[in-house]
């Protein structure tokens, strides 16, 4: 079952032309797909259009095939109207790389506030799932926590709690390691991973190759606003077709 | 004059001083909020009064201010009014003073806010006025309490200014003690006076930054 798809989608900024210049995107339920790339190829643009942060030129963005955009006849994008797209909102998640968290709320607070306030669902309900999200997230102890009292490895594993709280079908992270230090990388990836492992539909921007390479069921090279190669995860990093690919993973590999 | 007299006439200036500051502060903190909000708006018309409104009251003197408040409406318009008026003048032009000048020191508060903030509220899919209500607000009015505190301080030497309209507030009154008595005294009580009013109200507002301490932005 097709969880999202994005097609065709052309981006540009006044102050940077063609940033994605008709990419296409579909995601199958339970799949991780890794989005690899030089900075400044398009990666998170993409993202950014996906979750509706971005307002696309062009293109189709479906999500269990209720479509959020599509190219209107006067070749603009049409976005649904305002109630589809908030039900379209709690079908995803975003993990930011700079985590966003809210600094004024508790821990408890940012995991509960917009599934309570936002979807309207029991308090109750609410925060016993909460809670079972932070203990999964080995943050039992942190719940009544300000973000500022947390390391950046825990703030993120709390905005990955706030994310899934919300019962997303799918999970979009940008680069959710960049922002840490090298020693608390790890905490993040292997939290991804154990997420991988129960099946959840996720999509990673990420510098993390190796990573990539573990998890991902489906590697995705993006430079200059187009998809280079996409494929098998262990193919595409190790044996890599296009020559713009092996430049990129040389580069790394240095 | 005995002290004691001297005190009980200057007490009854005092409360009017104290009433000046609390209503300016009641009417012109919430006003602000509403300049500062239809400055940001995206509407051009209202978003360019706003700015020539600010622009206007701050960059005249609070007391032509007073005083076109006070006799505008006889002198532009011919209306005849109480002389009640003249305490409503003073408020009415504080009011819309020190609402231009917290629409300011909102507007920076709000605009101090990371976008990511925004972002995260919308993802999890937060109305516009679910995010500025319960996401931006709280982390603005942590942000402004100092620049607030420095204008709230103001404000009370400010309401001295009431005494060009004659409305008797503790100025006006020390001011007349000094000449009838021919002595300094009344001038000493008063500047104890705003001291220790504005002691109070800078314990206040430290209190208030100290009770928001319980998050770091």
């Amino acid at each position: 079952m097709e969880i999202f798809s994005i097609n065709d989608v052309r981006k540009s900024f006044s102050t940077q032309t063609d940033v994605l210049c008709g990419m296409s995107l579909s995601v199958q339920k339970g799949e991780v797909v890794a989005i690899i790339g030089p900075s400044g190829s398009g990666k998170s643009t993409l993202l950014r259009c996906a979750t509706l942060l971005e307002t696309m030129d062009s293109g189709e963005l479906v999500y269990e095939g209720i479509k959020a955009a599509w190219n209107g006849p006067a070749g603009n994008v049409v976005y649904a109207p305002e109630e589809t797209l908030k039900k379209i909102k709690s079908k995803f998640g975003l993990v930011f790389q700079n985590f966003n968290l809210f600094p004024h709320y508790s821990v408890l607070k940012n995991v509960t506030d917009a599934p309570i306030c936002v979807q309207k669902r029991q308090k109750e309900e609410v925060f016993e799932e909460a809670l079972t999200l932070l203990k999964k997230m080995g943050l039992s102890d942190k719940a009544d926590a300000y973000p500022f009292q947390l390391s950046g490895g825990q703030q993120q594993r709390v905005s990955i709690a706030r994310a899934l709280a919300m019962n997303p079908d799918i999970l979009f992270f940008d680069e959710p390691t960049s922002a840490l230090d090298p020693e608390l990388t790890g905490e993040i990836l292997h939290v991804i991973r154990d997420l991988a492992e129960e099946k959840m539909t996720m999509v990673i921007v990420t510098h993390e190759i190796e990573f990539a390479r573990i998890v991902a069921n489906r590697v995705v090279f993006i430079d200059a606003g187009v998809i280079i190669e996409e494929g098998n995860s262990d193919k595409i990093i190790r044996n890599p077709e296009n020559e713009r690919t092996k430049a990129f993973l040389r580069k790394l590999n240095l | 004059m005995g002290l004691g007299l001297m005190l009980n006439k200057l007490s009854e200036g005092m409360a009017t001083s104290v009433l000046i500051f609390v209503l300016t502060l009641l009417f012109s903190l919430p006003l602000g909020l509403l300049v500062a909000l239809m400055r940001m708006s995206r509407h051009k018309v209202l978003q360019n009064l706003m700015r020539i409104y600010i622009s206007v009251m701050r960059g005249t003197p609070l007391m032509l201010q007073l005083l076109v408040v006070y006799f505008g409406p006889y002198y532009i318009f011919g209306i005849k009014l109480s002389p009640n008026y003249r305490f409503w003048a003073v408020i009415i032009a504080f009011v819309i003073n020190y609402a231009a000048y917290f629409a300011e020191i909102y507007r920076g508060g709000i605009a101090s806010v990371p976008s990511g903030q925004y972002e995260a509220a919308k993802v999890l899919g937060y109305s516009s006025s679910q995010t500025f209500l319960k996401i931006i607000f709280p982390q603005m009015i942590k942000r402004i309490i100092p620049p607030i505190t420095n204008e709230v301080i103001t404000l009370i030497k400010d309401t001295s200014l009431a005494f060009a309209v004659a409305v008797t507030e503790m100025f006006t009154v020390a001011k007349a003690l000094a000449s009838a008595e021919k002595t300094m005294t009344a001038y000493v009580f008063a500047g104890v006076f705003y001291y220790v009013f504005n002691l109070i109200v800078a314990f206040v507002m430290e209190n208030i930054e100290k009770r928001l301490n319980y998050y770091r932005l």
